[in-house]
């Protein structure tokens, strides 16, 4: 057990150190997060009553852009110098630091997001009853889209354009998220409880988890090749 | 493509998996199925725009659907025919399977963009609007999204190793996905909308109305598969052309001309 942990929290550690000493990215991207979100009153008008009704679908797709933003850096840096290619040659298992490296990246950008989101909300005047089902849905909706992302930087390392590539490639799907994440909260809006969205998305968080890390290590293996 | 030995004689069909053998069999396949596909073309269409009786309710509208059907079929199977030579060329580290499935998304996506086209020109007089978020409009137009990544993808990467298993791992994930993303999209849409569009109660069908779409998607096979077979002559053409026999058969063709 602590022989599969070691590598694991190796590199996961090293990881959270690299994003700390380089937070002022970490904060752009939350940045960008706040900002998208308080553009769409200026696009939609401030009426109350509308802006309470797009509150958790312009939520989840701000939440889902700056993820997109924020996921060249997953490898990139690696990729350049070299720590990438030592990875992949340790005899340890490839999906065992990958699943590490994207553990790192969620809580690197992805949990500011779901923290800062509540706040966010309340500008949006979202009933606070719905906050909680915001945040968890949040919680469980952006490491999905960590985990597809990652694959779809992978297949994008090193690539001329590759920002607009993998937005291409991965934004269709992210749609399924996106329905659920949204859809939690509109559900508990309407009174029909959001537990069958949230168990839907907690399902969907395990199947990447099972299956997106190998997809990763092999798109990894092919990108270095 | 370093190893330049002449490929050894052997009965088995998995000989046609060397590029090489492949090349002259498909083209001699592809003519015919271009000639099937226009021959079932023009049956298909004869018999849906002269032969099938005017729809009761929608007049004679109705009548894209021997171009809409056979369309929006053929892009979901072509996007599983490409993900099936997708998987066999991951497993086994053939050439020619990337190379099939990289021949046949262009054609999906164009089927795809009929499929859509149509549906939009059927929708206007039907529904009144050119585009309704129904749960297959939108799946379809996801699948075009998923059609444009791959190839968008396999077109960037300019080693064609590389480009060949990244491709072929998207189309994977892309195929793992889709009946993810239709289900999930028919769900969002049974909760926004309420009784909007039933495309799921098919009418009654006159048997010549359905003939005509048979017809119709068949004539969409043959001529996928002759356009596909094409395409891969000209992809193994343009891998291979280092080699020998890439250099004979095109001193033969400049001989011809």
């Amino acid at each position: 057990m602590s022989r599969a942990l070691g590598p694991f929290a190796a590199v996961l550690g090293r990881d959270l150190l690299l994003a700390w000493r380089g937070r002022a990215d970490v904060l752009v991207t939350l940045a960008f997060f706040v900002v998208v979100v308080c553009l769409f009153p200026f696009g939609v008008g401030a009426e109350p009553n509308q802006l309470r009704a797009i509150a958790p679908g312009v939520l989840w797709v701000a939440a889902l852009l700056s993820t997109l933003l924020s996921l060249h850096r997953l490898f990139a840096q690696d990729h350049a110098d070299g720590t990438l290619e030592q990875l992949l040659l340790t005899p340890e298992p490839t999906v065992l630091w990958v699943v590490a490296k994207i553990c790192a990246h969620w809580i690197a950008t992805g949990l500011p997001l779901v923290i800062v989101a509540p706040g966010l909300a309340l500008l949006f005047d979202v009933e606070q009853g719905a906050l909680g089902v915001l945040v968890l849905s949040l919680a469980l909706g952006t490491p999905i889209l960590a985990l597809l992302g990652a694959v779809g930087a992978a297949l994008t390392l090193g690539l001329r354009g590759g920002g607009m590539l993998l937005a291409l490639l991965v934004l269709p799907l992210f749609v399924p998220v996106l329905i659920f994440g949204a859809g939690a909260v509109d559900a508990y809006l309407s009174g029909s409880g959001a537990q069958a969205h949230l168990l839907l998305l907690g399902g969907g968080l395990l199947g990447s988890l099972a299956l997106a890390p190998l997809a990763c290590a092999a798109a990894l293996r092919i990108a270095v090749e | 493509m370093k190893d330049m030995q002449k490929p050894e004689r052997s009965k088995s069909l998995f000989r046609f998996a060397a590029p090489q053998m492949f090349y002259p069999l498909a083209g001699r396949i592809a003519p015919w199925f271009a000639g099937i596909a226009a021959i079932l073309a023009a049956v298909g269409l004869w018999l849906g725009f002269f032969v099938a009786p005017t729809d009761a309710i929608q007049g004679d509208v109705y009548r894209v659907i021997y171009i809409h059907v056979a369309a929006a079929w053929m892009s979901m199977f072509v996007y599983m025919i490409m993900a099936f030579w997708s998987f066999v060329g991951l497993v086994m580290n053939t050439r020619l399977s990337f190379i099939m499935s990289q021949a046949l998304a262009p054609t999906g996506a164009m089927f795809c963009f009929v499929a859509l086209w149509t549906g939009a020109l059927w929708g206007k007089p039907t529904w009144g609007a050119y585009w309704v978020w129904d749960a297959r409009l939108t799946s379809q137009l996801l699948l075009l999204f998923l059609y444009l990544g791959f190839m968008a993808l396999t077109r960037a990467i300019e080693d064609p190793r590389r480009a060949d298993k990244a491709g072929a791992i998207i189309a994977l994930v892309g195929a793992v996905n889709v009946p993810i993303i239709y289900f999930s999209v028919k769900w969002w849409n049974t909760l926004h909308q309420g009784a909007s569009v039933s495309l799921d109660k098919a009418p009654s069908m006159a048997t010549t109305m359905l003939t005509g779409m048979l017809v119709m998607a068949l004539a969409a096979w043959a001529y996928t598969i002759a356009v596909a077979l094409w395409r891969v002559r000209s992809l193994i053409l343009e891998r291979e052309r280092h080699t020998e026999w890439v250099a004979a058969e095109l001193n033969a063709l400049e001989g011809k001309i």
